[in-house]
């Protein structure tokens, strides 16, 4: 008994030493003094400064925002779309390609999505004439592929609880367009509110997908990011690391807070 | 209802569904530098014979399916550990061990690649490290080697294995177990014959979440591997960005496809199962 415990601590401590040494060592360099990124040479918030008064990097994060907010909305819509349709209609023509075409972006690689929804957009530019490559047809990506997201927490939040309830609203003479909103929606509320936040987050960090669909003029943060890691570390790089982090810890509390208040 | 069903029909329908029919389409077409786009449709098999036949990407497609099955298996056995030892926590801590496998998968992944890059390099901190300690003289070249990799996707990706493998051996009733050893079976067979089977739908679909995109991933062999590996996914957006050869790298997006299609089901299979099996 005492054995297992103490490999159950080891086992653990050094799989979240592997997990979060690298990202405390990027924060602990995004306060060096130094240019080196390797190199320690006393504490300074230059690098906060620069990356503050860097335009580029500002614009791209600006842009990555706006088209995170629309795309989450978007996609949380859609996917509670299908989620319900998967979890509450049993039969209808075509359900289990639905159901695949709604699970199959999440696993698809990258790289596939990315230039199928670039030839698509390339096609529709030659018959229609547009859209233009850019904030739109980045945001039609991003939906794309997490809506299957949604989708899944909203089936599987939809399969938890109790289908009586619904169907009592309906027994006392409730629309189903009524029990959907009076009933429904508020039960599986935090997990579409978590679902948003996946989304978010997805569409933020999205680098592949938005390289294939964007234009010339459009650079989301992920794109200026990868642009300048190519060429080798860079300590703004570690300062945008490090707000990234502090932001997705916030999130996440949020978004553990919102699911533990269902229960 | 109806409309419920076919807004995302419709809309996966034209994003998903009709893009991957354009890629078929362009595949068999014809590379011209020349015109916008640099391509002419048609019924041409070159590009799927040049991939059959060149060494370069018959090279890349055996490297990645070595880097991914073989970063899976490590994933694995990192990963169950923890999933075995969180399952087994007290209650009240699990939520907060739970909460911080999930926190990097919430930042960036792309951060989270390149903060190996400053770790591996030749003057990175792991060097340093080591020559402070004694542990070695001359640097190692970690950066820009298939070792990077593996350690890039292992990494990046065992948040993927750890979440599904815990959700398999959080329902799992542990007095199985007990009755397994009150009738004289050692921890290991106890373990061997009945847990791991049980956790099994979690072990098939963290492995499937890390290989699946592990085979055609491009971030982590672009920002670590260097030039000299070879990765599926880094061909195809080489052949996409700098030669502009789109037929080539439809047919590698195609190929992609019927290599993943059988590991992309069965993971679709499995998800609708277990959500089917809640309600």
């Amino acid at each position: 008994m005492k054995a297992r415990a103490r490999f159950a601590v080891t086992i653990l401590a050094f799989g979240y030493a592997f997990l979060y040494l690298p990202i405390a060592l990027v924060i602990l360099y995004s306060f060096n003094d130094s240019r080196l990124v390797t190199v320690w040479a006393g504490f300074s918030l230059k690098w906060w400064k620069a990356l503050f008064e860097n335009e580029a990097m500002l614009d791209a994060a600006w842009l990555s925002l706006r088209i995170g907010l629309v795309s989450a909305t978007l996609a949380t819509l859609l996917g509670l779309a299908a989620g319900y349709a998967l979890a509450r209609v049993p039969r209808f023509r075509g359900r289990t390609l639905f159901g695949g075409l709604v699970i199959a972006p999440m696993v698809m690689p990258e790289v596939v999505m990315g230039i199928s929804m670039l030839l698509l957009f390339v096609g529709s530019d030659q018959l229609f004439g547009g859209p233009q490559r850019g904030f739109l047809t980045i945001t039609a990506a991003h939906v794309t592929f997490s809506l299957a997201f949604v989708a899944i927490v909203v089936q599987a939040r939809l399969a938890d609880f109790d289908r009586s309830l619904e169907e009592a609203a309906m027994d006392l003479g409730a629309t189903p367009w009524t029990t959907f909103l009076t009933v429904t929606l508020p039960l599986i509320a935090p997990a579409l509110a978590s679902g948003w936040l996946l989304a978010f987050t997805l569409s933020l960090d999205d680098l592949i997908l938005t390289q294939f669909v964007s234009g010339a003029q459009s650079q989301t943060l992920p794109m200026r990011v990868y642009s300048s890691v190519r060429l080798g570390v860079d300590p703004q790089i570690n300062v945008l690391a490090t707000i990234v982090v502090a932001l997705a810890a916030c999130a996440l509390v949020v978004s553990g807070w919102l699911t533990h208040k269902r229960h | 209802m109806r409309l419920v069903i076919a807004l995302p029909y419709l809309w996966l329908g034209i994003f998903f569904l009709l893009p991957l029919a354009l890629v078929l389409v362009l595949a068999f077409g014809t590379n011209a530098p020349d015109s916008v786009p640099p391509v002419e449709l048609g019924v041409d098999l070159a590009s799927f014979r040049l991939l059959f036949t060149d060494d370069l990407y018959l090279a890349a497609w055996l490297s990645s399916l070595r880097i991914a099955a073989l970063s899976t298996l490590v994933t694995l056995l990192l990963g169950y550990p923890m999933a075995y030892a969180i399952a087994r926590a007290d209650p009240r801590r699990r939520p907060l061990l739970l909460m911080l496998v999930v926190l990097p998968f919430w930042t960036s992944f792309l951060i989270r690649v390149y903060a190996w890059m400053g770790l591996l390099s030749e003057n990175g901190i792991l060097n340093q490290f080591l020559r402070w300690s004694g542990m070695a003289a001359d640097p190692y070249t970690i950066l820009g080697t298939e070792w990077a990799i593996y350690l890039g996707i292992v990494y990046a990706y065992l948040p993927f294995m750890v979440l599904p493998l815990y959700a398999s051996l959080e329902k799992l009733d542990w007095s199985l177990l007990e009755a397994a050893s009150d009738l004289g079976a050692r921890p290991l067979p106890a373990f061997l014959t009945v847990a791991l089977p049980l956790s099994l739908p979690g072990i098939v679909a963290g492995c499937l979440l890390v290989f699946i995109p592990a085979v055609g991933e491009f971030v982590i062999p672009d920002l670590l591997g260097g030039t000299r590996t070879l990765m599926i996914g880094k061909v195809l957006w080489d052949e996409f960005f700098t030669n502009s050869d789109w037929p080539l790298a439809s047919a590698v997006a195609i190929c992609l496809l019927v290599v993943l299609v059988g590991p992309i089901m069965l993971f679709q299979r499995q998800q609708q199962r277990s959500l089917e099996r809640r309600s």
